[in-house]
């Protein structure tokens, strides 16, 4: 094969998947934007979610992941500290990351089965906010972890070593030196689980997730979600009937475009705030 | 005890929560799913009946599923995964590369329901249409859809692996008159061979877990597909679909876990194998 036709080849591969990727979001968009109002956000869900709104949906995906935040952040960001900032690697380190590499081979469907035998029939929670929060939050926290710990890492060594050499403790130095600087690798992982917790589905089914558009009173009352709803229309609905679906589905996915891109942009200005 | 002494401890368990997690997973897993195996034997995973009003519990109707979707995913994404890879590390220019790299963050940014909807909706339809079957939820519309889903892995893990052939390598094979893809061929895949093997098995666990796209995709009929375009159902499906069902310690209810077993076992090797093969280059 000549350069020139391989190149062709990877060209047509490469734009072939972009294309892809504008097909579908151009397919929601279109399609979600019908639907796309005001009262379509404010409005709780009728007739079985075909017509009215999804405001309880967009509540309990706020609801879900301000949980799993709650919970996941300071683990995955106080493990990252650990690990940095603590210890050398040996066995308890391999053993943490181990378990931290494993869980994110987990599929969904497991932290669903999980979440549902452990926290909801053993623990006793019942179907509600906290357990489906904390079974999102027991998914992102690999993500965090890893985020974090670049993060972290990233803080040059001399800027520490100034802090120790005016006196100052290894937690004033994490308080004033450490955190500051890989604040916004931090946030940069956080804002990318948002994106990954508020669409997954599985994990929440048994866990969270209801059909019936009441809004929740507390974290122990279960609730609607943006991604449990958006299967249920699309399963359910006759094709004719999918507006709401679609309108669900632009939903989430402008949710994705917005953490995307802010964690883009954040990342962008982290690496250019690190090298200085 | 100072306070940096405390700190230190409270961070050790944090760091160590992780692995308390998925110690708690294969635990409740095997406590509620192992009974169960125990007593059906190998017939659990041979057996091809699954009919839970009689008690009768045979996955292996779910396994061929969840495998012929699997595979046929990696079998579209993999030349399509590393063509990009290829792309991005070797001949893409500085424009084309800031273009497509948002394209692969929201590929894998996308949620899986959503993918879901958008193959049941257009590709699902697309092959009832072209291919003149009684429904397109078949085989061939959850590989399709599958396969865009693990692209950004395939992808990812692959340039990276391209990425870190040394140089010299290539400029020896330049200097030997080699062409371009000769020295692609020749030199860069071969040494990236392990990454990208990685990166494929790496796709290979998240295609098998994947749920809420296959459910909607793949028709769930209980049959053991005979050709792409028949329909099938996934081990992950069976289990979103039957466990609200199913009464809690019921038999019922621990095949179900026993089949996350299963799930958890595939995934868990292929994630060690993935591991191995991409540390031992390094």
């Amino acid at each position: 094969m000549k350069d020139k036709h391989v190149y062709a080849i990877l060209w047509t591969s490469t734009i072939l998947t972009a294309t892809i990727l504008i097909f579908i979001l151009g397919f929601v968009v279109l399609k979600g934007s019908a639907a796309l109002s005001i009262e379509f956000l404010t409005d709780i869900p009728r007739e079985g979610g075909e017509a009215g709104g999804i405001f309880p949906a967009i509540l309990g995906t706020i609801y879900l992941v301000v949980v799993a935040l709650v919970v996941a952040v300071p683990l995955g960001v106080g493990g990252a500290l650990y690990l940095v900032e603590f210890q050398k690697e040996n066995i308890v380190t391999k053993i943490i990351r181990f378990g931290a590499d494993t869980l994110n081979a987990v599929p969904s469907i497991i932290f669903g089965l999980f979440g549902f035998v452990f926290l909801v029939y053993y623990l006793k929670l019942g179907v509600c906010i906290l357990s489906g929060g904390v079974t999102l939050a027991f998914m992102i926290l690999p993500t965090l972890l890893r985020t974090s710990e670049e993060a972290l890492r990233a803080v040059p060594g001399w800027d520490k070593e100034g802090s120790y050499a005016l006196g100052a403790t290894k937690l004033q130095t994490i308080k004033n030196i450490v955190l500051p600087q890989s604040l916004s690798g931090i946030i940069t992982g956080i804002v990318l689980s948002i994106g990954r917790a508020a669409g997954e589905t599985a994990p929440i089914i048994f866990t969270a997730a209801i059909l019936n558009p009441v809004l929740p009173k507390s974290v122990f009352d279960p609730t609607m979600s943006l991604p449990s709803h958006l299967y249920t229309l699309v399963s359910e609905s006759t094709p004719e009937k999918l507006v709401n679906a679609y309108g669900t589905a632009l939903v989430l996915i402008i949710l994705v475009l917005i953490t995307t891109y802010s964690a883009m942009l954040l990342r962008k200005y982290f690496t250019r705030h690190v090298r200085r | 005890m100072n306070t940096e002494k405390i700190v230190e401890k409270i961070l050790l368990i944090f760091a160590l929560s992780a692995t308390l997690v998925i110690f708690l997973i294969i635990l409740f897993l095997f406590k509620e799913g192992l009974p169960i195996l125990k007593k059906e034997g190998l017939g659990f995973i041979l057996g091809k009946v699954w009919n839970p009003g009689k008690e009768i519990y045979g996955a292996l109707t779910f396994i061929v599923g969840s495998l012929s979707v699997t595979f046929l995913a990696l079998f579209i994404a993999v030349p399509l995964g590393v063509s990009c890879a290829l792309f991005l590390a070797e001949i893409a220019p500085k424009r084309a590369e800031s273009l497509f790299r948002p394209v692969i963050e929201l590929l894998a940014g996308i949620p899986s329901v959503v993918y879901g909807m958008f193959g049941l909706i257009v590709i699902v339809r697309f092959i009832k249409v072209s291919f003149d079957v009684p429904t397109g939820e078949t085989v061939l519309a959850g590989g399709i859809v599958l396969a865009i889903m693990i692209l950004p892995i395939i992808i990812s893990i692959s340039e990276d692996a391209i990425k870190s052939v040394p140089r010299i390598y290539k400029e020896g094979s330049f200097a030997l008159g080699a062409t371009h893809w000769q020295t692609m061929r020749r030199v860069i895949l071969p040494t990236a061979s392990s990454g990208i093997t990685a990166s494929i098995i790496l796709a290979m666990g998240r295609a098998i877990g994947e749920t809420m796209a296959v459910v909607l995709i793949l028709g769930n009929v209980e049959m053991i597909p005979k050709s792409i375009l028949n329909p099938a159902e996934a081990l992950t499906s069976v289990i979103l679909l039957e466990m609200g069902e199913a009464s809690v310690g019921s038999s019922h209810y621990q095949a179900l876990f026993a089949i996350g077993i299963i799930l958890f076992i595939i995934v868990m090797i292929l994630n060690i194998i993935s591991v191995k093969i991409g540390v031992r280059k390094k």
